[in-house]
């Protein structure tokens, strides 16, 4: 889980200032100290650590099953950790209930009173705070306003469409300002173009309320457009966090390697590396590979090469050879629109996914099925794994 | 396309016909019974229609018809007094009825689902046994030398006397319909999302909040459910009061009888019971649309 440190390299195209992780002196509004939970013998954390960091947008990514959920409900209140330690703000919260912490949560079904209206759902909090009815009526135009549903604040949530009730239940958990605000699977529901509009939107809501968000997702695209950081999980425990550019440009295993995204991974014998440079042998690449990559292996031990699809180049002319080059014949052909994938049946009898931007609308001459390409890949395309 | 719409009006025609025959027929010869006058005869009441005299004998029948029983209602004292009775006796049985179905059917919908089943099969299992026969149990249980007096006298106590009392009528209206409080209720608290809970207790709310804020209102359509389902039959009930509440007690089911049997007043009895239909069309309606609204809901 250790993070993996490039100086000498920026990883990926997202410049950002906002790093409070590498700060030492910035202070975690969340952490999580070694936290276990169990459901009837099955862990399902099993050993958590992990801060996050006020003004954060933080996501835990998992496939179903991996924890993540039970991760953010030991934070909300409704699991108690069978060992371990849960901070906010430095308080620890053992013992304390969920209407006793100032965290909101916004639920995967949205949970809204389908007997009270829009205003009336987004007012609950508030009145259960005890806050002076004129005042409610104000915060309560003001989250109209910022989801967008002035003009609907007396309908019931049956007469409302899945994206409007996405926002209410949004509005609802936002409104009583609470430290943090827990997303879980909040647009699972929704349509794909919706999803994606509703993406961008969070993340100018949480830069406009300056709040801390822990989003729980499946869905990789989701977690790498609003997040600052993610937390990859499988089976109970945290398996690598970073920047999304870190973990899909430098994963630190072939797990994290193949869930995020597509990726290609090829498995060979180091025989050479010095710290800026590893070569490795392998049945894939008659010419070996040869890759910038400062970890110090071991010759001759197994190591796996991992390269994205879009970063593998298809030729239909033979290139001159050298490492970094294999060859084989197309199999098969997705043309999406912006991007077309070839699948690449090596000699070796591997296929291979390789992709291409569509950059131009026509070609000089298009990749047909059964062609005979040549793949090859630049040294600082792919990263090295040991496990 | 048309063959086939036709025959779906005939099978919409079967509701009809069974609604004609056997409550609008039935009700139109109550009705009929109530406009008539008593008469020394049998059956004991004029007028009669004439089929022979034709088209006339209609008319004579018609021009016979008048109030007159229902004039006789608000006039006689005892009539106000058993209507006002039966309403009271209703009212405060539902009242008592919600107090104690509800944190019954709550129970129940919030236990591990084979507890679940057990009680679900408590609620039900006395229909299998006749009404009548649970009543006489109950008359075995409440009379001087019962069961109830027994044990209280073992443990020092009594003796307290219930039987041919109101308090009687009480225990047995409550006994009876209990399964039609706890099951409506049951139905609307099972079927209650329990993220619904954990979004109020998220946004604030201790359990007892969320209750009053949350599954309470929800479970609002279940009450008035249950409670006119125990409340309408419970104003006309008859068996309980005769069985129970001896000969002092007065409701309307009670009068009816009287009426028609004893004093064999056949359209007093009738226009009794036109009069009691009536009053409970109020609620009945009110249900159907509280029935119609969760229908719309979706819910």
């Amino acid at each position: 889980m250790t993070e993996r440190s490039r100086p000498r390299l920026n990883i990926g195209a997202v410049r950002s200032t906002f790093a409070p992780w590498a700060d030492p002196a910035a202070k975690p509004l969340v952490r999580f100290e070694n936290v276990v939970k169990r459901f009837d013998g099955d862990t399902a954390v099993g050993g958590v650590s992990l801060d996050i960091y006020p003004g954060e947008f933080f996501a835990l990514l998992g496939p179903s099953g991996c924890g993540k959920t039970t991760l953010m409900r030991l934070l909300a209140g409704f699991e108690t950790p069978d060992s371990g330690r849960v901070t906010l703000a430095g308080e620890d919260l053992a013992g304390k209930r969920p209407h006793e912490r100032p965290v909101n949560m916004m639920f995967q079904s949205y949970a809204l009173f389908p007997h009270l209206s829009v205003e009336r759902n987004i007012a609950f909090g508030l009145k259960q705070q005890g806050m002076p009815k004129d005042q409610i009526a104000d915060r309560v135009t003001e989250m109209l306003a910022l989801v967008r549903l002035e003009g609907l604040a007396r309908r019931k949530p049956h007469q409302l469409s899945g994206g409007q009730r996405q926002r209410v239940a949004l509005a609802r958990a936002i409104a009583p300002r609470p430290m943090m605000l827990l997303l879980d699977e909040p647009l699972a529901a929704l349509d794909k173009k919706l999803r994606e509009e509703t993406q961008f939107e969070l993340m100018a809501l949480q830069q406009q309320l300056g709040m801390t968000f822990l989003i729980v997702t499946h869905d990789q695209e989701e977690a790498m457009v609003t997040a600052d950081r993610i937390a990859v999980m499988r089976s109970g425990k945290i398996v690598q966090i970073g920047r999304p550019a870190d973990v899909y440009e430098a994963p630190n295993s072939r797990y994290v390697a193949d869930f995020i995204g597509d990726v290609n991974i090829f498995e060979g014998k180091t025989e050479f590396a010095d710290g800026t440079t590893v070569r490795m042998a392998s049945g894939e690449a008659p010419g070996g590979f040869d890759i910038i990559e400062d970890d110090l292996l071991e010759v001759g031990s197994t190591a796996w090469l991992a390269v994205r699809p879009e970063k593998i180049e298809v030729h239909l002319d033979e290139p001159p050879a050298g490492p970094n080059r294999m060859a084989g014949k197309i199999a098969d052909i997705g043309y999406l629109g912006d991007w077309t994938t070839y699948l690449v049946e090596l000699d070796s009898g591997r296929t291979i996914r390789a992709a291409r931007a569509n950059a131009t609308r026509f070609v000089d001459r298009p990749v047909d099925w059964d062609d005979q390409v040549w793949l090859t890949f630049a040294r600082d395309a792919g990263v090295v794994l040991t496990q | 396309m048309k063959p086939r719409r036709d025959r779906t009006g005939l099978a919409a025609l079967a509701p009809f016909l069974w609604l004609g025959l056997f409550f609008l027929f039935p009700f139109l010869l109550v009705a009929k019974l109530s406009l008539s006058d008593t008469a020394l005869a049998i059956p004991p009441y004029t007028p009669r229609i004439d089929w022979a005299a034709g088209l006339a004998g209609l008319r004579t029948f018609f021009a016979a018809l008048d109030f007159e029983a229902y004039a006789r209602l608000p006039a006689d004292r005892l009539y106000v007094v058993a209507y006002l009775s039966s309403l009271k006796f209703a009212a405060i049985s539902t009242v008592i009825l919600l107090l104690l179905g509800y944190p019954l059917a709550y129970a129940m919908a919030r236990c591990t689902p084979s507890v679940r089943q057990a009680l679900l099969m408590a609620v039900i299992l006395p229909f299998w046994t006749s009404f009548l026969i649970r009543v006489y149990a109950l008359i075995g249980i409440l009379k001087p030398e019962g069961l109830l007096n027994t044990a209280l006298r073992m443990v020092g106590l009594g003796p307290v006397n219930i039987l041919n009392t109101e308090s009687a009528i009480y225990v047995g209206l409550v006994y009876a319909y209990l399964p039609f409080m706890v099951l409506p209720l049951y139905a609307v608290l099972e079927r209650q999302q329990h993220d619904l809970l954990e979004a109020a207790a998220d946004l604030g709310c201790t359990p007892l909040n969320a209750f009053w804020r949350v599954t309470f209102p929800l479970s609002l359509p279940g009450v008035a459910a249950g409670a006119l389902l125990c409340f309408i039959p419970m104003v006309g009930e008859f068996v309980i009061p005769d069985l129970l509440g001896g000969s002092s007690t007065l409701m309307l089911g009670k009068t009816i009888w009287t009426e028609f049997f004893a004093n064999r007043d056949w359209p007093a009895a009738s226009a009794v019971a036109i009069a009691l239909l009536f009053t409970l069309v109020v609620p009945i309606v009110l249900y159907q649309r509280q029935q119609a609204k969760l229908m719309e809901a979706g819910r």
